[in-house]
């Protein structure tokens, strides 16, 4: 038992917004970071299918080189890239409910048994009316070999893995980034898998 | 549950409100009802946002956060003062092990003195806005994980849960710690709020971790004939101790 007590956690409420989820901090990478552009959307839904417009997403993924911004990622082989941290936060939109990030694809990630995870984003979603943040992860659709080895997806029940899997909407054009879609819903049969960390 | 690994803490649920809370009525429709899943903590788990820590690095893309950020009763930029009463609020952030976490970004948001927030959604509640008063401030701990807010004391405000319902006077405030998991969104009180008792959200936590929500009036902070004092720490999750680490860290964690 760790000896200090954990400050516990309290809902992020309908406000956050004066300083959380802010304009730009969707844009998880711009223009000039090294990567396959895409565009990730998607809603918050609740019990009733309602998009819940007044959620908070953070996101936290490695660059195109499969690697983190952060201490404990200490493969100086891989490259860091300029002006990218690999995370964001974005609020869903009033009324319509939507969430999007601009950013790279990530690169594969190695587990601790020494495989390769598949492409990812970490994302946490608190809203008003969560009192806790859940956790989740999007996998992207055309990655369907890759999702095979995945050390994080064989610890999912199958018949729950196709909530962490974005589907490619809209295929990369001229300039254009492909979009893949991905709600995130609350309740009901098909519930988006959450992850105790 | 077990796991594969245990390279941090696991989450202690029991001392954090649970997702589903009848008495705040939102939580009914919003949350979870199938078990979480436990894995193995990869890389993804190990890292995270570190925003504070790499805010001198150009490269790296983050907002640069300054002093001026962390007095909310001037960073209106209007060249007056909020109104309301002067707050200063201290604190360290640690981890469960007492372990300081320097370099950390804290986000704070609130309502103005009058109960107010400036946001859109505030509609329904006819108290005075002040124009020289955002309600939004960021600041960054230092090299031992102490952090510094000046801010006016918020005051409560009614929401639609129940009738005559109100919140008492809290500030939000928003970290990551040091990898992913230890994200924390949460709220803090003042020390003597009758209105505590009434708060379902407040009384989500078990009581035996409630407490740990409530500012502490210091004498020690107070500035004489300019602001009165508050005391918060915050402890997030962290890394696993190993045996000889739980020994080394032990006698600075009974405060
Ligand atoms: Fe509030």
């Amino acid at each position: 038992m760790p000896p200090l007590g954990i400050t516990p956690s309290q809902t992020v409420g309908p406000y956050f917004t004066i300083v959380l989820g802010q304009e730009g901090q969707s844009i998880v990478a711009g223009p000039g970071v090294p990567g396959t552009r895409i565009r990730v959307e998607g809603h918050v839904f609740d019990g009733d299918r309602s998009p819940i417009d007044d959620a908070l997403i953070d996101v936290w993924q490695a660059n195109a080189a499969g690697r983190y911004r952060h201490p404990v990622d200490t493969r100086d082989e891989l490259p860091l890239d300029d002006g990218f941290t690999g995370s964001g936060a974005a609020a869903t939109a009033f009324q319509t409910g939507l969430w999007t990030f601009d950013t790279i694809k990530p690169g594969a990630v190695p587990d601790p048994n020494g495989g390769m995870q598949a492409p990812h984003l970490n994302v946490v979603v608190q809203a008003r009316g969560m009192l806790m943040p859940s956790f989740t992860r999007v996998y992207f659709s055309d990655d369907v070999e890759q999702h095979a080895g995945d050390l994080i997806l064989s610890m999912v029940p199958p018949a729950r893995r196709h909530t962490l899997i974005a589907t490619l909407t809209t295929p990369g054009g001229e300039g254009d980034a492909p979009v893949y879609l991905f709600d995130i819903k609350f309740q009901g049969d098909d519930e988006t898998v959450f992850f105790d960390l | 549950m077990t796991r594969a690994s245990e390279a941090f803490e696991a989450k202690m649920y029991e001392d954090h409100p649970p997702f589903s809370y009848p008495a705040y009525r939102s939580t009914a429709k919003r949350a979870r009802t199938n078990p979480m899943i436990s894995i193995t903590h990869t890389l993804s788990e190990l890292t995270g946002p570190n925003p504070g820590s790499n805010a001198h690095d150009p490269t790296a893309g983050w907002l640069e956060v300054t002093d001026a950020d962390a007095d909310l009763t001037t960073n209106a930029g209007t060249g007056s003062e909020a109104i309301g009463s002067r707050t200063s609020v201290v604190g360290r952030v640690t981890d469960v092990h007492g372990t300081p976490i320097p370099g950390a970004l804290i986000e704070i948001w609130q309502a103005n003195a009058c109960g107010r927030y400036r946001h859109f959604r505030e509609t329904a509640f006819p108290a005075p806005l002040d124009p020289n008063f955002l309600g939004a401030g960021r600041c960054i701990t230092d090299a031992v994980g102490e952090y510094r807010f000046l801010t006016i004391r918020p005051g409560p405000y009614p929401w639609g849960n129940h009738p005559n319902a109100w919140r008492p006077a809290h500030i939000h405030l928003s970290l990551f710690g040091t990898a992913w998991p230890a994200r924390l969104v949460t709220q803090f009180y003042f020390e003597g709020d009758p209105l505590l008792a009434l708060d379902p959200i407040f009384n989500s936590v078990a009581a035996h971790s409630r407490h740990r929500l409530v500012a502490l009036y210091a004498h020690d902070v107070t500035e004489e004939n300019f602001a009165l004092g508050y005391r918060f720490d915050i402890v997030l999750n962290g890394p696993a101790a190993t045996p000889s680490d739980a020994h080394a860290h032990s006698p600075a964690a009974g405060r």
